[in-house]
């Protein structure tokens, strides 16, 4: 069962137990066939699961892309310092809810997938960075660590293995900037979540200085499917430069919102309008935003893409973290950019000044245009100061704020014309 | 032994609930003992405070800067730094706040879907502004975003308690079943 709706054209092998209360603690997770990936994984060389996961091709999920084997690869093995795993498990892109689902229903996949990827990367402590709002799956995430240490899945010797790992929960405490990857080496270190500028990288310097990899939780949650059935048999999913499953969180104006789990060449168009429904009855689809509030927004025209990490792109946006935003004909286009807007001008971090400065000016103009005291000049003035922000901070974030301000004046002037010149809205209410 | 003893998820527990006492003592007893397992999970000290903050709160409902300044003191920071990092994080209440902190997600998934009338009524029953806290010391109603369950908009969070799915016409017996 999925959740909360499911459908037959998924593919789902990490949703597959999503919604069954059973699979959450660690007896029914055995007996669904949980940690016999780490079994096998222990008893490989550390480089030989690197290896497996190269060539399963998985693509990191939270947002970037990034080959999960190869980062792996980079970190160090002579074991002179310690290295680190930090799960990310910040999920705190608007729209995206996959990661809460994973560590909720199946939070010993997740487990499993980090003492697989610690095995291998020969981290001998891993964190989880949770954000502190998720606080029902803190309590969940908390008691299946506990067992998994009592079981002996964490803590000394692994399954007679000799390898030993400890593992332990942070939670954030509220800081959009802290799932980017080095905001959150600085959270945990008990620092502000401000970036660092890379290089060095995290398998570099990272945590406390030391080599670290970050993974998203979806990332690691697919670890253990591909050491126990192989990197071709996940490769049977997706593309050749994007194989597997991914978790898309759909939300929005839609029929059936809720996560689904699709294959990476699944079509855009027909996860929203066959698997999420598509818009409420009697409403038609305006934009849809494929992959968090970062990335582009797609036109209804455009959606006939798959889904794929190339196929989104080639579309005119990304697949980001997987978070699709439905956005029907009741809504208002100015109205939901100032909203994201704002969200990014609240959580800018203020060590760069195009996004400091930037993300308040562009949610000032935009509120004047939404109240309907727009100019026509503040067009070519948002697009001025979203090109500033543009590839000139830190972190991504500042690019990230002009993103909807600049995809939006590009699909959907009119609204702002509306606004600016007959102080009317466009959005059927 | 409860859960939240185990060190690996002693500095992960959820640190708003009803009770608040801001003048509780800080990290005695059973917390002193989780103080020090959570110092035994990180290389050094300054890694504790996100932790050891969050259960400062926990304690005392909010991080008064006599708080700031004694966690300062136990982990070897200066208060000013303990502020610094305090006041980044929207999560760590740097004034009092209401018996039930009421946060509203108002995120773009929750905003399409009608959050702001949810956050409009909340104000109007607890007869209070975004980020006061009512006359009776009761309610504060917070705007937040994303609080990441964007399927079941609106999403409103009461202390630990998570609510999905929250209608403006809810709002009244959401507030009704507090007490």
């Amino acid at each position: 069962m999925a959740y909360p709706y499911e459908h037959p054209r998924e593919s789902r092998m990490l949703s597959q137990y999503f919604g069954d209360q059973d699979a959450i603690g660690i007896d029914g997770w055995l007996e669904r066939g949980g940690y016999k990936a780490l079994d096998k994984a222990l008893g490989m060389a550390q480089d030989d699961v690197i290896q497996v996961v190269k060539d399963s091709g998985l693509r990191g999920r939270g947002g970037a892309g990034f080959p999960a084997g190869l980062k792996w690869s980079f970190m160090p093995k002579d074991g002179v310092v310690p290295n680190y795993l930090a799960c990310n498990a910040d999920e705190s892109e608007p729209g995206t809810f996959k990661d809460r689902e994973l560590m909720r229903w199946t939070p010993h996949q997740v487990i499993e997938g980090i003492i697989i990827c610690s095995y291998a990367i020969r981290a001998r402590h891993a964190y989880i960075y949770i954000r502190g709002e998720f606080v029902d799956i803190v309590r969940v995430l908390n008691r299946a660590v506990v067992e998994a240490y009592e079981r002996g899945y964490l803590g000394p010797s692994i399954l007679g293995s000799g390898y030993e790992l400890d593992l332990t929960v942070h939670t954030g405490a509220g800081a959009y900037i802290a799932g980017e990857e080095t905001g959150l080496l600085n959270s945990l270190e008990g620092r502000r979540a401000e970036p660092r500028v890379k290089p060095p990288f995290p398998a570099q310097r990272g945590a406390f200085g030391m080599p670290t990899t970050v993974n998203n939780v979806e990332t690691l949650a697919s670890v253990p499917h591909i050491v126990l059935n192989g990197a071709d048999w996940y490769r049977q999913w997706g593309t050749e430069k994007s194989p597997g499953t991914k978790l898309f969180s759909c939300c929005g104006h839609l029929q059936r919102p809720g996560n689904y789990e699709v294959a990476l060449d699944f079509n855009l168009k027909d996860l929203v309008y066959d698997l999420c429904g598509g818009p409420p009855e009697g409403r038609e689809l305006l934009g849809v935003i494929p992959g968090g509030s970062s990335v582009p927004i797609l036109t209804v025209d455009e959606l006939d893409c798959d889904v794929s990490y190339e196929g989104i792109e080639a579309a005119g946006s990304f697949q980001g973290s997987g978070g699709l935003i439905a956005m029907d004909d009741s809504t208002c286009m100015v109205r939901a950019v100032r909203r994201m807007v704002e969200f990014y001008a609240h959580e800018s971090c203020g060590q760069c000044t195009p996004c400091r400065e930037g993300t308040a000016w562009l949610a000032k103009i935009l509120r004047r245009i939404e109240r309907g005291e727009g100019r026509e000049e503040d067009i070519p003035l948002l697009l001025d100061i979203g090109a500033n922000m543009a590839g000139k901070t830190i972190c991504p974030l500042s690019d990230s704020a002009a993103v909807p301000v600049v995809s939006s004046i590009q699909k959907f002037e009119y609204e702002y014309m509306a606004h600016i010149r007959d102080g009317s809205c466009t959005a059927k209410r | 032994m409860s859960d939240a003893m185990h060190p690996a998820i002693a500095g992960a527990q959820p640190s708003q609930r009803a009770e608040k006492n801001p003048d509780a003592p800080l990290f005695e007893g059973a917390y002193k003992e989780r103080f020090d397992h959570i110092l035994t999970r990180y290389p050094n000290k300054r890694a504790a405070l996100l932790p050891v903050l969050h259960m400062a709160q926990e304690i005392r409902g909010w991080i008064s800067p006599e708080t700031m300044s004694r966690v300062a003191e136990l982990l070897d920071l200066t208060p000013a730094y303990v502020r610094s990092v305090a006041s980044f994080y929207t999560m760590f209440a740097l004034r009092p706040v209401g018996k039930y902190l009421i946060q509203v997600c108002v995120g773009i998934g929750c905003d399409l879907c009608g959050a702001e009338g949810v956050a409009e009524r909340f104000l109007e029953l607890t007869k209070t502004r975004i980020g006061e806290t009512s006359a009776d010391g009761k309610y504060t109603v917070v705007e937040v975003e994303c609080l990441g369950a964007c399927a079941f908009p609106t999403v409103v969070q009461v202390n630990d308690k998570v609510y999905e799915g929250v209608k403006a016409e809810d709002v009244e017996a959401l507030l009704k079943e507090l007490d």
